[in-house]
């Protein structure tokens, strides 16, 4: 195993290849590499463009070297506070970082799941424009090829404040891995939900929405009725992983409920 | 394998050791610099008994690679007794919160971090705080204690 460190971000994309891992904060990479399980070269950089925070005309731009607690830290990234608060313990949320959440594998990336629903864009480093994180969390799943490296991530704000809910469903508390996570956002237009988004965590190989249901939400009002069809849609094209947590069985029958209490914790605001 | 110089502040003093390629901050620190009070517990930061503080903030060491740690300051449990027994060391003595002791070295470093920057915690800000240090004796309620007691005596003094 070798370890190479950059300079600048550019310099690292370009000695990416198919035998590279990028380290970030290292909370999923070096475990790899203490087990001597991790990929043939390690690259890392300490670019300080990866650690920048800015505020954009509707929302951020987050380096991806942004760590869990940097989140929390910051004012204006309240409406992430209660997803990062959800990341590990103190010791973790201080090294992981939003760039490689979006890269962990289950039943980790608790964070990518709120940035799927929020509409984030990713820029990937030694590439120009920004593309959707759907995009990027989609191409993750397939194997082989080289991984690219997130430079930032632009979210965007939600207008409404209320319009974002976030849960994480685990069996230890404070701490413990996801059986799931959930994250909607429902804009909405004269009580009307427009571009509703939801995502699930630890419910397929990566981050997925869950289309039907944002089918049910369009348009509608957040009522009891409309809550309980998209209760009903929950686990509608998931793909959820049995695990020393909770069996794939056990994560469809309960994606409901937990959908279901979310969306009667927003509606009541 | 190659390996590479590393400069840092540990507790103070400056210090200088060769890594190998990719060893972690735990073992460099155990065996290369000889600091043996962050401690090896399952590697793959689950537990915390290797929390050592970079730049004022708690990490895990054995998720940390030692070469990034260049130019940074170090502390770890053994850097806490500054002639005598650091107040946090002592209420974990007073409060019996040390059974084993494994995980103690990690709890001090987070209970140091907490109360450097909040004075008075609550008792759940407390739980917060060493949220990421497991005591498999599950002795938590001393060390809590302990934690609180810390806290309590700094203001009276």
């Amino acid at each position: 195993m070798r370890v190479e460190s950059y300079n600048t971000l550019a310099e690292a994309a370009r000695a990416m290849g198919p035998d590279a891992v990028f380290m970030a904060g290292g909370t999923l990479v070096m475990r790899d590499v203490n087990a001597g399980t991790s990929a043939g070269r390690v690259v890392r950089s300490a670019d300080p463009a990866l650690t920048e925070i800015r505020a954009t005309g509707d929302g951020f731009s987050l380096g991806s070297g942004v760590t869990m607690a940097r989140v929390l830290a910051h004012r204006d990234l309240a409406f992430l506070a209660p997803v990062a608060r959800a990341v590990g313990g103190p010791q973790v949320r201080n090294m992981a970082t939003i760039g490689g959440n979006i890269f962990a594998h289950h039943p980790y990336g608790d964070f990518a799941v709120a940035l799927l629903a929020l509409g984030a864009r990713v820029v990937l480093a030694g590439q120009g424009g920004a593309k959707p994180l759907d995009d990027l969390l989609r191409e993750r799943g397939r194997s082989g090829g080289t991984s690219p490296i997130v430079a930032s991530i632009e979210v965007p704000r939600p207008r409404d404040p209320r319009a974002f809910g976030f849960v994480k469903v685990s069996r230890i508390k404070p701490k413990g891995v996801s059986v799931m996570s959930i994250a909607v956002n429902l804009p909405r237009d004269g009580g009307r939900m427009r571009g509703a988004r939801v995502a699930f965590g630890a419910m397929g190989p990566a981050p997925l929405r869950a289309s039907a249901v944002e089918r049910v939400l369009e348009g509608q009002s957040l009522d009891a009725a409309t809550i309980a069809r998209a209760a009903q849609l929950a686990s509608d094209g998931l793909d959820p992983p049995t695990d020393a947590l909770a069996s794939a069985w056990y994560r469809r029958e309960v994606a409901g409920t937990h959908l279901r209490r979310l969306l009667e914790k927003m509606e009541r605001g | 394998m190659a390996k590479k110089p590393v400069t840092f502040m540990l507790n103070g003093s400056e210090r200088a050791a060769f890594a190998e390629e990719g060893l972690n901050l735990l073992e460099f620190l155990r065996r290369a610099v000889g600091d043996l009070s962050p401690k090896y517990g399952c590697g793959q930061g689950t537990c915390g008994a290797c929390t050592v503080i970079i730049d004022g903030e708690t990490h895990l060491s054995c998720l940390t690679m030692a070469e990034a740690v260049q130019g940074r300051k170090v502390e770890t449990a053994s850097g806490l007794a500054n002639g005598k027994v650091h107040p946090l060391q002592e209420a974990f003595m007073e409060h019996f919160a040390a059974q084993c002791g494994y995980c103690t070295p990690g709890m001090l470093m987070s209970a140091k971090v907490l109360l450097d920057h909040n004075p008075s915690p609550s008792r759940a800000e407390v739980i917060e705080a060493i949220s990421g240090n497991l005591c498999r004796c599950t002795g938590y309620e001393p060390i809590i204690d302990a934690i609180l007691a810390t806290a309590n005596t700094r203001r009276l003094a």
